[in-house]
């Protein structure tokens, strides 16, 4: 399955497009990695790290589809702007 | 385990409930359109809702009565193991950024209701369509089913229908009287209905949820005491634990993994998604929906919350509701169980339609009836919604519960392996629909028999999701092995297909389809200008 953004026919692979393309895959390591979170410390008022972790990676995921839709949407102008649809 | 009737809760309970009736029928007139017997407007809502209803319909539909009950009873009948849920929800929208989007553009431009409509003008082949088709209906009847028992355990604890020595009439009345205003709104008001009521459902979820988090802990003596009296109860009983073991962190990415592959797959899921305005309204749903897998992981620690508050439960379904009834003064257990009741109607509402949908684009006008017109399309779906729910009413109240969670359980393997059709098939038109129809077949058979051979000590059958991954040899969610085998069969007989020149169908999108947006030359809004303008 493709992580790769959508390409729309001209110049595919370019840094923005590399750069969304790691915003939309970083959620995907970080939350299979389970052995990387699966502990109890260090715990956070009282939550074991195995939990506040995993809701703190909701934040951090949507920051970063957040990243990723602006950029989308900058790259998508631009190439509308250049005249290519 | 109650005695008797919970007054002031059940009063509560009715308020609320009375009020979404009404604004269940009074839906029809809101943002109405001019030709209302289309299958657009009453099955899509006219495809005009912005991304703050989308957000509501999304987040009503996703995150159910049944999510909001078992989620919870999950972590507190095994600790960790029941957490996967906050991953997998996490893991769902850069997914659904990357191909929803596709999905939006290309049946706007052709017109497509359903997934099934569009794997069968993307392949041009009714026979792979009828498969998405009947594996959507098939994997949506059970997770109906399972919202009138999210509705039956808050029933239940509220002293109302409960009771074994009622005779079954009385037992079942509450339900059958829900059941009935859900079945007449839906009927009347198409998707605009539970549109509407989603409201509702998250303003009352949001504010227990908030109350809960807050309120439980201080008086269960905080975050510590809670999770040192919840590891007690797993040391003590050898069963689950706070953090998955070696063995069982496979379990939990494959279960994440696989569970977040096939919630878009999920014909509710799609018609939501399709009932929006613009493309644009997708995206920036991925940015903001995350704000439920919040919500979702809040709810998640109730179940620990359960376990140190000494709730005992046979049934692990009871235990939220029961927390609630324990800690909560009698009003706000009254809200809290409207939150859940109404968190149940909603979905069930979507879920009818969606399968109505399919039912009616892809059976009844593919192969009984080709030249139905569109006021004949809206009646069956209508119809056909009806009999859905009366078919989920039965599951509930003539089987064993157990039934219907089996059937779900095997209904997320099944959705799963529309996978490679609809989402291969946004992107490629490389995979023969042979070659897709022969993975699904496979999918299917392997996802099923897997599953029909797990055990567990209460059920000797279906006693859960995940077994062996053959060549791996670790405990893995059966849904994603099952659809790794797919994707195999798909690609192996592809070659094959491809090799012997087999007939490819015809394909009448085009790669500029799939990224065309609403405003764009073709793009059919399939709304009269004035009322597609209107919305905001």
């Amino acid at each position: 399955m493709s992580q790769a953004p959508p390409q729309s026919g001209e110049p595919v692979v370019t840094p923005v497009r590399v750069v969304i393309g790691l915003c939309l895959l970083a959620p995907f390591v970080a939350m299979l990695w389970v052995g990387s979170y699966a502990k109890s410390d260090p715990a956070f008022i009282g939550i074991p790290f195995f939990y506040w972790y995993q809701m703190a990676w909701v934040l951090i995921s949507t920051a970063l589809t957040m990243i990723a839709y602006k950029l989308w949407q900058r790259d998508q102008r631009a190439r509308r702007g250049g005249g290519s649809r | 385990m109650n005695d008797g009737v919970n007054g002031v809760a059940l009063g509560v309970f009715i308020f609320f409930f009375v009020l979404v009736t009404a604004m269940g029928f009074l839906a029809a007139r809101w943002r109405k359109a001019e030709n209302e017997h289309s299958l657009d407007e009453w099955g899509l809502g006219g495809r005009s809702f912005g991304t703050w209803v989308t957000w509501f319909l999304l987040g009503g539909d996703l995150y159910t009565a049944y999510t909001f009950v078992a989620v919870p009873a999950a972590i507190y009948a095994a600790g960790a193991a029941g957490f996967f849920a906050v991953p997998y929800t996490i893991l769902v929208y850069p997914l659904i950024f990357t191909f929803l989007p596709r999905l939006w553009s290309v049946s706007h431009k052709h017109g497509y209701v359903t997934t099934s409509d569009f794997v069968r003008g993307r392949f041009g082949s009714k026979g792979l369509s009828l498969a998405v088709a009947v594996t959507g209906i098939l994997a949506t009847m059970p997770y109906i089913a399972l919202q009138l028992v999210g509705i039956q355990a808050v029933l239940d604890v509220m002293g109302v229908g409960g009771g074994e020595d009622t005779n079954w009439f009385i037992k079942d009345l509450p339900l059958l009287i829900a059941f009935g205003v859900l079945a007449a709104y839906t009927y009347s008001s198409g998707l605009r209905a539970p549109a509407l009521i989603a409201f509702v459902k998250d303003t009352l979820i949001y504010i227990v949820i908030a109350v809960a988090i807050i309120y439980i802990p201080i008086k269960l003596g905080g975050f510590d005491d809670i999770f040192a009296a919840a590891n007690d109860k797993f040391t003590e009983s050898g069963n689950g634990g706070l953090v998955p073991n070696h063995g069982g962190q496979w379990t939990y990415a494959t279960l994440a993994l696989g569970s977040a592959l096939a919630l878009f797959m999920y014909p509710h899921s799609i018609t939501a998604t399709l009932s929006s305005r613009s493309r644009e309204v997708i995206r920036r749903n991925t940015t903001i929906l995350p704000l439920y897998s919040l919500m979702l992981g809040l709810l998640a620690l109730l179940g620990f919350m359960a376990i140190a508050a000494g709730v005992k439960v046979e049934n692990g379904q009871l235990a939220i509701p029961q927390l609630f009834e324990n800690m909560f003064p009698d009003w706000f257990a009254g809200v809290a169980f409207a939150a859940i009741g109404i968190g149940a109607l909603v979905p069930a509402a979507i879920m009818s339609i969606a399968a109505a949908n399919l039912f009616t684009r892809n059976i009844y006008k593919d192969f009984i009836k080709p030249d139905a017109t569109p006021a004949q399309e809206t009646k069956v779906s209508k119809l056909v919604s009806l009999l859905v729910k009366v078919g989920a009413l039965v599951f509930v109240l003539g089987m064993d519960k157990t039934v219907a969670i089996n059937f779900q359980l095997l209904g997320g393997i099944w959705i799963l392996q529309t996978f490679p059709a609809l989402v291969g098939g946004l992107f490629t038109r490389w995979f023969h629909r042979w070659a897709l129809l022969g993975g699904w077949a496979v999918g299917m058979v392997y996802g099923t028999v897997a599953a029909y051979g797990v055990a567990s000590p209460t059920q000797k059958h279906f006693g859960g999701s995940s077994d062996e991954i053959p060549g791996i040899g670790e405990i893995g969610y059966i849904g994603l092995t099952a659809f790794v085998l797919n994707v195999l069969v798909t690609v192996v007989l592809t070659f094959v297909l491809r090799a012997v020149k087999a007939p490819d169908g015809v394909d009448e999108t085009k790669p500029s389809d799939y990224t065309a947006d609403a405003g764009d030359p073709g793009v059919q809004v399939e709304l009269p200008p004035a009322t597609a303008g209107s919305s905001h």
